[in-house]
């Protein structure tokens, strides 16, 4: 369902006659399936395999043999519980940040500018608008623009809100920034979905009955959007947990701001330690699993697409 | 949010500043695009064309954006059939493992993108298959298939049930049925789901930097350059691409309102 924002989203479900067509289901699952067999859930499997692993005995460099070592795990995570954490600590703020951000706006494009749909399509549109243009050049434009001659740095540092030698690119707020920026849009369509259903008559019945303007949004607003909001939060907050790019140092990010992905990324791209990578991203994904299995008890499965 | 509160104006205020804050990034690339830079491209050193006009005379920037293109379409083909025909059968037919099927659909959107990179290495590795465009392609239709289903799936489930009837009462064969009305009627939804998959493929880089090897693909090449600064032959591909695209979706947008318009005069 939240997905489905990405799309031509219609929330019609008049579902045509339901079919026990055995053979023709088949036909048209199988493949799909058997690939996304092949493709992804061997691949997960491949990772754990790996993250089990030790180094060969018989030498070589990024060569390694099966085995149950579990001690991988305990491995990555006292070394790298820093990294671990930051993720998500990164990720809760950017998300909770994002959706500051863009609740406002959905409301606007989903509520307020309902008698337009023709603005509607186009306020759309620019929201989806950067993501038509390489993720990699938006996060280097940011960095530009806060690059240490910038004239917003220089300008807060001469406010006194920076000190002379202090600049942002590097520092966690510029990592947050970043990513806020960059999932801005993943919480915009899901919330803006469910915006876009929400009965006007609701609010008005609320308003005549003497609530307040806040009591209204608390009491009828933010239930009824609790769907879009919570996967807003698991499109926006997935993406931002494994995300390299911002907080690399060639983009936003400098010495203190690496996160899980730029672990994953150095080990398995540069040093060959494969296991590790692996180890790491397990974690990484048993994480997210879990945050994905609260979501489908409350839920359901029905509602995942 | 309270619209009826905060006045009437806070709200559309707020939207454009909102609007303004997301665009700002791609008016960078777009006006540094015209930058008469040297090397790096970091400072302002007045206005030119030539970056445009001699994109491709930038080591690189051509051949990885060409590869791009080939990695996009191959990849959007078979995403687009394989996930049209799941998303048809989870709208029109009853089966077993229903749940399971979902599940799986949404697990790889679900999926961090260092984890689906790392796992089809891994398995490449375990496989001894030289990374390349081959693999990169493999990656994009694994994470395109399921955008394609949930896209194509609304369409579906708007689909009057009725028009396929009446084509079958007037002796319509299955495919007959199939090809002159229901491919047709889910045309618009398909070719949605095949530009977010293009779109997805041309932009990726986490998953292609962990299965490409040596091959080189445009956000593989802007990554690498970053290092030692884009050059503007990068935002020149960047924008172009931007406006062909923006220029696509707001002439969709705008046909469409013309038909719903003629629609409820007529």
């Amino acid at each position: 369902m939240a997905f489905a924002a990405f799309g031509s989203a219609t929330p019609a479900k008049t579902s045509g006659p339901v079919k026990s067509g055995g053979r023709v289901a088949l036909f048209l699952l199988l493949p799909g399936l058997a690939y996304l067999a092949a493709f992804f859930l061997t691949p997960l499997i491949s990772l754990i395999v790996t993250s089990l692993q030790v180094p060969s005995v018989s030498g070589g460099y990024g060569t390694y043999d099966y085995a149950l070592a579990i001690g991988n795990y305990w491995d990555v995570i006292a070394s790298y519980y820093p990294q671990i954490l930051r993720s998500f600590g990164f990720a809760l703020v950017a998300t909770v940040f994002a959706l500051l951000i863009s609740y406002p706006l959905a409301y606007f494009i989903g509520v307020t500018a309902r008698r337009w749909p023709l603005l509607q399509g186009l306020m759309l549109t620019l929201v989806i608008a950067p993501f038509f243009i390489s993720f990699l050049l938006r996060t280097f434009a940011w960095k530009q623009l806060f690059s240490n001659e910038s004239w917003i740095v220089t300008t807060l540092q001469s406010l006194h809100v920076l000190s002379p030698d202090q600049y942002l690119v590097g520092t966690p707020f510029m990592v947050i920034f970043g990513l806020t920026y960059n999932f801005i849009p993943f919480m915009t369509l899901p919330l803006y979905t469910s915006l876009e259903r929400l009965d006007i008559r609701l609010l008005e019945a609320g308003a005549d009955l003497y609530a307040t303007p806040a009591k209204i949004f608390r009491k009828i607003t933010l239930p009824i959007t609790m769907p879009g909001i919570i996967s807003g939060t698991l499109l926006t907050f997935i993406p931002i947990a494994g995300d390299y790019v911002n907080a690399s140092g060639d983009f936003l990010g400098g010495t203190g701001t690496a996160m899980i992905g730029n672990v994953v990324e150095s080990k398995y791209l540069v040093q060959n330690n494969y296991p590790a990578a692996s180890a790491l991203s397990v974690l990484l994904m048993g994480a997210i699993l879990l945050l994905v299995t609260f979501y489908v008890r409350r839920s359901g499965t029905e509602d995942l697409l | 949010m309270k619209s009826f509160s905060l006045g009437r104006f806070a709200l559309p205020v707020y939207a454009v500043i909102a609007f303004v804050y997301l665009l700002i990034p791609i008016a960078y690339t777009f006006v540094f695009s015209f930058n008469n830079s040297l090397k790096t491209n970091l400072i302002w050193r007045g206005f030119t064309l030539d970056k445009w006009a001699n994109v491709c005379q930038q080591q690189g920037v051509c051949e990885a954006f060409g590869n791009s293109i080939l990695i996009g379409v191959i990849s959007t083909v078979f995403a687009t059939t394989l996930g049209t025909m799941i998303a048809i059968a989870l709208v029109r037919y009853r089966f077993k493992f229903r749940s399971a099927v979902s599940l799986l659909l949404f697990l790889p959107m679900a999926t961090p993108e260092v984890v689906l990179g790392a796992g089809l290495a891994s398995q490449f590795f375990s496989l001894g298959a030289q990374k390349g465009i081959a693999t990169i392609i493999i990656a994009h239709i694994m994470f395109c298939l399921s955008f394609v289903v949930v896209t194509v799936k609304a369409r579906v489930a708007s689909l009057d049930p009725a028009l396929e009837e009446a084509g079958r009462d007037l002796y319509g064969s299955p495919s007959q049925v199939f090809w002159k009305i229901t491919f047709p009627l889910l045309l618009p939804g398909i070719m949605a789901a095949a530009l977010l998959s293009f779109a997805l493929s041309f932009d990726d880089f986490i998953i292609t930097n962990f299965n490409s090897g040596s091959a080189m693909t445009f956000p593989k090449y802007v990554y690498t350059a970053a290092a030692r600064g884009i050059p503007a032959e990068a935002n020149v591909v960047g924008s172009g691409v931007f406006l062909l695209a923006i220029a696509i979706v707001i002439s969709i947008q705008v046909r469409s309102a013309a038909k719903a318009k003629r629609l409820r005069r007529s």
